[in-house]
């Protein structure tokens, strides 16, 4: 069993052979993170660039951390201490760092399809870590890798995503991994964030809170982003937690033996109360640390396709 | 030398000229740049096509010999973007494509929103490969605040007005503007798009835009400001075009206004016919970013209906012409816009005559007649006197789209690579051939 392609820009059209895979091998990485020396060579001669356009404090810390791990030569590029603030392009940006031979790019952009993008101008393997509103799909591998640690499968289990729903990347691919996987999926949050034809996924829709975590296992919190109360989504933040915010009370709601997950970074007291954020069904930290296990399957994986090319 | 009594004869075309309700073979006449006449094949005419040398006789057998076609609707950059496309690069595409007339829009830089302008890009026109005729600005720098002097815009040469790219927001303003040209029976040319529904929007709402994670502009953006304009133009009379329809309900919503007796026309454009959105997800192309935005292929059959029953008038490129470097970025960083002034003919001929929606009168009344009309334009007809422009298509001709084809100064095209039908054989200006295919 191998991954199909040699990037890795989204969860859309991925199988749940290849996801399975990547969750497979992160399960030994994952225990490699455990031991004293956590450091295999797996990737040694291999060069990395980490291209991040938009901040970002987890991703690029577990992208860099999977990396040195694997014991890859890494580099991080950030938007704010480039040429980008001379005016040059995004093409002309990554035609240049690929002259100085690297081999493969985790990337982060505000703009969907950029990932694609790269894939047209540049030969080495791409890692979409963020596209736009698009897809994040390392992020959905690690929650599914979360849950599955926890309950031993994915299928049959019943995933209520929550929040803005229409400006997540993670909230996408984590609909494309969860149904591939054949979990029930469902979104809830404020109408005005829910996109157009949202139900077209394949998901059940929820305005109202209480009836979305109605039976449901995993609840996965997205964070909120304080400044859609300007552009007219939202009325005001005391409404949002209100309606939406996940508090212990409403937990009650839930299966027996539920999961409280959440992306970061949170709000707390907005989208999750702390009493929900650190309580005992919370996973928030344990998805941290299997993102870097996550992460270095993939970039294993995708290493795996050089060879096979060479 | 005995002086010739034609200058050049196109003999053994498909004549069609809607404006004329002319059908059939026949040969073609031209004299001083004006159309001679035109007569059926005799024992006289073949007589007089045996004393004309060679080089001044084009064999159209086989072929559809047409009036000129008229693209209402293309941006010709000059003044301001020259490196994107001059007057005479522009021209160059259009004789390619065609099209011996083009109507420029006023968004340069500056804008056309005074006589000088007008008059500049008439200079430049002079010795360009197709006629032009200018659209001058509804306001001021575009600016959607203050009316431009449209009475001096009319009186240098614009044929009508537009504040194209953008929407006149302010419902006041349009009503002035409709009520005021008026007064020299100019039409306004709208870009029906509520800018508050459609802000940062980069293509079309649907689950296309939800699958993509991209900010949607909504269908409804366009249908609510075309019902807009069309009530304004009910209550105060002038003429309204509708620029590019793109939307099921446009199409509607015209309808029932022509229905109702408002003044109102519309065109549309290739991509609005042939594109879908959900091509935007394969490759990220941002040649297929263009405002209004691909829909879906509900819309396409509307217009499609629209364009059979006459609800839509014309058919134009808006053509649109950007740098490559500007257009080779991430997808909603890029300007939107396409070039079409060399695809629009096969587009036409592949998509809505062959698939049996329009025959070839219904489609050259939409590029000939109609545009003329609706501008008042002298030309788009083959009547003797006309100035002698005229396109000859070679109907069944399968071509590739290739980017080195195109004259135009950019090469921003979602169709390159297409497999098309029907392809221009002969473009000919005032009795000049501007265009040969080789």
């Amino acid at each position: 069993m191998k991954l199909q392609s040699r990037h890795l820009l989204g969860l859309e059209g991925v199988s749940a052979d290849e996801i399975s895979l990547i969750l497979d091998t992160a399960v030994s990485f994952r225990e490699i993170i455990e031991r004293p020396i956590k450091k295999v060579p797996t990737l040694r001669g291999i060069t990395v660039l980490n291209l991040f356009y938009e901040p970002s404090t987890r991703t690029k810390i577990s992208f860099e951390l999977a990396e040195k791990r694997l014991s890859a030569d890494t580099i991080t590029f950030t938007k704010a201490m480039s040429s980008v603030k001379k005016g040059e392009t995004l093409k002309d940006t990554v035609r240049n760092i690929e002259a100085m031979k690297i081999n493969m790019v985790v990337v982060r952009h505000g703009s969907s399809g950029v990932p694609y993008f790269l894939t047209q101008c540049m030969d080495s393997n791409i890692i979409n870590a963020g596209d736009g509103s698009h897809e994040h799909p390392t992020q959905a591998l690690l929650d599914m890798f979360t849950i599955r640690q926890k309950y031993g499968k994915l299928k049959g289990l019943r995933v209520v995503l929550i929040g803005d729903v229409k400006h997540s990347r993670v909230v996408r691919s984590n609909i494309w991994g969860l149904k591939t996987m054949g979990c029930s999926v469902a979104v809830c949050g404020p109408s005005t964030l829910q996109p157009y034809e949202v139900e077209k996924f394949g998901v059940d829709v929820y305005t109202d809170l209480d009836e979305a975590l109605d039976g449901a296992d995993v609840v996965n919190i997205m964070r909120i982003q304080l400044e859609r109360q300007q552009s007219g989504f939202l009325a005001t933040q005391r409404e949002y937690t209100n309606l939406f915010g996940v508090t212990a009370e409403r937990l009650k709601l839930l299966n027996k033996n539920f999961t409280i997950m959440h992306p970061g970074p949170m709000n707390r007291g907005v989208e999750i109360t702390p009493e929900v954020a650190d309580g005992k069904s919370s996973v928030v930290l344990e998805q941290v640390t299997n993102g870097q296990a996550v992460r270095m399957a993939v970039l294993y994986l995708l290493s795996g396709k050089r060879e096979e090319e060479e | 030398m005995k002086k010739q009594a034609y200058d050049l004869v196109i003999k053994d075309g498909r004549v069609i000229d809607p404006a004329l309700g002319f059908g059939h073979v026949a040969h073609l006449f031209i004299k001083d740049g004006k159309i001679a006449k035109i007569e059926n094949d005799n024992i006289s005419s073949r007589k007089k096509i045996d004393f004309m040398p060679d080089e001044n006789v084009i064999d159209a057998a086989g072929k559809i010999v047409m009036p000129g076609l008229i693209d209402m609707h293309v941006h010709l950059r000059e003044p301001g973007r020259e490196d994107e496309e001059t007057i005479v690069s522009g021209c160059q595409a259009a004789a390619a494509g065609g099209f011996t007339t083009v109507c420029c829009m006023p968004n340069t830089d500056p804008a056309i929103d005074n006589q000088e302008t007008v008059k500049f890009v008439l200079s430049r026109a002079e010795m360009a490969d197709a006629r032009v005729y200018v659209v001058g600005a509804v306001s001021k720098m575009l600016k959607g605040e203050e009316l431009s002097e449209i009475g001096d815009l009319v009186k240098a040469g614009a044929v009508a007005i537009s504040d194209d790219g953008g929407y006149v927001q302010n419902p006041q303003l349009m009503r002035n503007a409709l009520e005021y040209a008026s007064m020299f029976n100019i039409p306004i040319i709208s870009h029906a798009e509520d800018d508050f529904l459609c802000k940062d929007g980069v293509m079309n709402e649907s689950f296309q835009s939800t699958r993509l994670g991209m900010k949607g502009r909504p269908a409804v953006g366009e249908v609510i400001a075309v019902l807009r304009d069309i009530k304004l133009c009910e209550l105060v009379g002038g003429r309204l075009h509708i620029a590019h329809v793109s939307t099921a309900g446009a199409v509607e919503a015209i309808r029932m206004a022509k229905a109702d007796g408002v003044d109102v026309t519309a065109e549309v454009c290739p991509q609005h016919f042939c594109l879908t959105d959900d091509m935007i997800g394969e490759k990220f192309d941002t040649n297929l970013r263009v405002n209004p935005p691909i829909r879906t292929k509900a819309d396409i059959d509307a217009i499609i209906k629209g364009l059979v029953d006459g609800t839509i008038d014309c058919i134009a490129s808006d053509h649109a012409p950007h740098a490559e470097e500007e257009k080779d970025v991430e997808f909603d960083q890029a300007p939107p816009g396409m070039i079409g002034l060399q695809t629009t003919v096969g587009l036409v001929k592949t998509y809505l005559i062959d698939k049996g929606y329009l025959s070839w009168a219904d489609a050259i009344r939409k590029m000939t007649r109609n545009p003329a009309r609706i501008l008042n334009l002298p030309v788009g007809t083959l009547k003797v006197d006309s100035p002698a422009d005229i396109t000859i298509i070679d109907s069944d001709k399968k071509w590739t789209v290739k980017k080195t084809d195109f004259r135009s100064k950019s090469k921003n095209s979602p169709f390159v690579g297409w497999k098309l039908s029907g392809k221009v054989s002969h473009t000919i200006l005032g009795g000049r051939v501007v265009y040969s295919d080789k």
